[in-house]
């Protein structure tokens, strides 16, 4: 399924000397996996397909269910419903033990009373591998992720940033196919977590195993990943590539969850080709995409990014692909690399991000006319 | 919680008084107007020399010893699953287990052995059930031996060992066992290589605890065990009261309360490093 999409990973499937079903390697296959806990259902029959070699992340709020969906993958949450294949097989009655999976989790869980060389020698011990083999294999790992001269120390004498990467050479050592990962990078600080983020990508595509990913942080997801799953209230609300969702979130709990969004509700008048005319409660008309057919008088939001609606002064000429719109700016914030102002337009607050490239800045009650491609807006339901 | 303004070390004042005055005085006044009985240093010598190489202290001191070492050994093995239940269970299964082991704890150890004795007697409920049943003939000897004092001991001293292991436990990241069988590590080998290992703190603890307590005991090896089980407690408690040898008494109590020391302060090493590695 994934050798058109994922040419590396299927280079890396033809050399491989896997009895059959050997061009599948790491692909996991959830279908309609469902958790409850007393009445909720956590985990609400969810169903997704991840490739081999994929780098894939569940990204959504805590309590979404994206971790307890990792812990049933990994083995540590029942399976009420539903299945799990691995490579096409159901692994529903395995323990975690036999899985094969490596694990990496959000506190570490570095054994404080092994060394660094231990630690990541254990899932190799665990499997009784030989002496000298442990040795080769421990230290190309620990060269991975660039402690090599770490091997004798302890958890306790490492910092977070060099502890998360003994939990990874740990996770990876045994050559797992695949690697599930619960927000490692949760408790490290902002700058790290970005080195950090580089690094884990790197090590997955070298090795090219599949990893699946938790984390509630949106930036990480989208900088990180071939494909995001959304999760809220234990469903996969979409499934994309990083920049399908960001562009096209399929629902304004997704727009207003990956970035910043605009969403301006007002009446959808008509479909037409699907362009849709939306009617704002202050009489400005819009057109935006629409995704699906959707009924005349039914409430909308318009979804357009702030950075992409063009500002100026004074209206351009006008262009039928163009939505536009006259304001004034009644707030504006100043984030370094950005200019954020706000614009009241009849009533409804646009936001539109500029880049602060040495253009003027405007002030607080300047008018200023706005203009973004219809392309570049969504009618979303609600 | 320290405050730097006002030394809180105060409030220990209270506690500190108490123990002097009814514990270290009367003690060091009994040591030293007995020994001050002996003429000098030499002669205080040879009394030592004489009492610790007489054949009931020497008997005394091994019996104490082996009691002792198999009631910690016992303690350990029976109370290690105990705590590791209590440990890595919650709600009422949690309670009602502590709530049996709590309890008897707060119970007198006298109640505690009687009811022993109750149970392993001639012809206590244990004896009769058996010859009901008709499995023996005869009764067994269950008590007044070996096996009645290790019986009673291991009893009254298990909530030491169980709740000091469960402290050692509690103190152990369950995500650390999560992690291990993550990584592929069956449920033997994890306890081994990581659970086990790291509760290593509390079996020494529980360990020294046990065993400081065992050779100092007194009543229930006198109610439950036989002539040839007299412990070193025992026989200070019968120079005292009735031999009234308390030149004796008071060297075997002086030797007793050293070893306690001694092993107190390899307790208390071992907890402080413990904090020290910061587990």
């Amino acid at each position: 399924m994934s050798r058109v999409s994922d040419a590396p990973a299927a280079s890396r499937e033809t050399l491989g000397a896997e009895p059959d079903g050997a061009d599948a390697r790491g692909a996991i296959s959830l279908r309609r996996i469902t958790k409850r806990y007393g009445d909720e259902r956590v985990v609400d029959a969810v169903s997704l397909e991840i490739r081999p070699g994929e780098f894939f992340s569940l990204l959504g709020p805590s309590g979404s269910g994206k971790t307890t969906t990792l812990m049933m993958i990994a083995g540590f949450a029942d399976l009420e419903e539903g299945q799990i294949l691995i490579d096409g097989t159901d692994i529903a009655a395995e323990p975690p033990q036999r899985r094969g999976f490596g694990m990496v989790f959000q506190n570490y869980a570095i054994f404080p009373h092994l060394n660094v060389f231990e630690n990541v020698a254990f899932p190799l011990r665990a499997r009784r591998v030989t002496g000298l083999e442990i040795e080769r294999r421990v230290r190309d790992a620990l060269a991975l992720v660039r402690l090599e001269r770490f091997g004798e120390r302890f958890a306790r004498q490492l910092s977070g940033g060099q502890q998360q990467r003994v939990a990874i050479a740990r996770a990876i050592v045994f050559q797992p196919k695949v690697v599930l990962m619960d927000e490692p990078l949760g408790a490290l600080d902002k700058n790290l977590r970005y080195e950090m983020q580089v690094e884990i990508k790197d090590i997955q595509r070298r090795l090219g195993m599949t990893v699946v990913y938790v984390t509630h942080d949106q930036e990480e997801a989208m900088n990180m990943s071939d494909r995001i799953g959304i999760m809220n209230h234990g469903r996969v609300d979409q499934v994309g590539p990083p920049t399908q969702i960001y562009e096209r979130p399929v629902s304004t709990f997704i727009a207003r969850f990956l970035g910043e969004a605009n969403l301006l509700s007002g009446e959808l008048r008509e479909v037409c080709d699907g362009v849709a005319t939306i009617a704002l409660p202050g009489g400005v008309t819009l057109r935006a995409v629409a995704p699906k057919p959707l009924a005349a008088g039914t409430p909308v939001s318009l979804f357009v990014r702030p950075e992409r609606i063009a500002l100026a002064e004074t209206a351009g000429p006008p262009a039928s692909a163009l939505n536009r719109a006259a304001g004034r700016i009644r707030r504006m914030s100043f984030l370094g690399n950005i200019l954020r102002y706000v614009v009241d337009v009849s009533g409804a607050e646009i936001t539109v991000d500029v880049q602060n490239a040495g253009s003027r800045r405007l002030a607080e009650g300047d008018a200023v006319a706005l203009a973004w491609a219809v392309a570049d807006s969504l009618a979303l339901e609600g | 919680m320290r405050s730097r303004s006002r030394d809180p070390g105060v409030l220990l004042v209270p506690a500190f008084a108490l123990l002097a005055v009814l514990f270290v005085l009367p003690l060091a006044w009994f040591f030293v107007g007995v020994f001050a009985e002996a003429d000098g240093i030499a002669d205080l010598a040879d009394w030592f020399a004489i009492v610790l190489t007489s054949r009931a202290v020497v008997t005394a001191m091994i019996t104490t010893n082996w009691i002792s070492l198999l009631v910690t050994a016992i303690t350990l093995l029976v109370g290690y699953p105990i705590a590791y239940y209590l440990a890595t269970h919650t709600g009422w299964r949690f309670a009602l287990v502590l709530f049996c082991i709590i309890v008897p704890y707060f119970t007198s150890v006298i109640v505690r052995t009687y009811s022993w004795m109750v149970l392993l007697g001639r012809n206590g409920i244990i004896n009769q059930a058996l010859q009901s049943a008709g499995l023996i003939d005869a009764p067994l000897a269950l008590l007044y031996n070996k096996a009645g004092v290790l019986v009673g001991m291991t009893y009254v001293l298990m909530p030491y060992m169980i709740l000091t292991l469960y402290a050692a436990m509690r103190g152990i990241d369950p995500s650390l066992t999560r992690a291990a069988y993550g990584l592929g590590a069956g449920r033997i080998y994890t306890f081994w290589r990581i659970y086990f290992p790291l509760s290593l703190h509390g079996v020494v603890s529980g360990s020294l605890i046990v065993f400081i307590l065992a050779i100092g005991f007194f009543i229930t090896p006198a109610l439950m065990g036989g002539p040839g089980d007299v412990m070193i407690a025992m026989l200070i408690e019968r120079a005292v009261e009735i031999t009234l040898d308390w030149m004796s008494a008071a060297i075997m109590a002086l030797v007793l309360l050293a070893v306690t020391l001694v092993l107190y302060a390899f307790y208390y090493r071992f907890t402080d490093v413990r904090r020290m590695m910061g587990a």
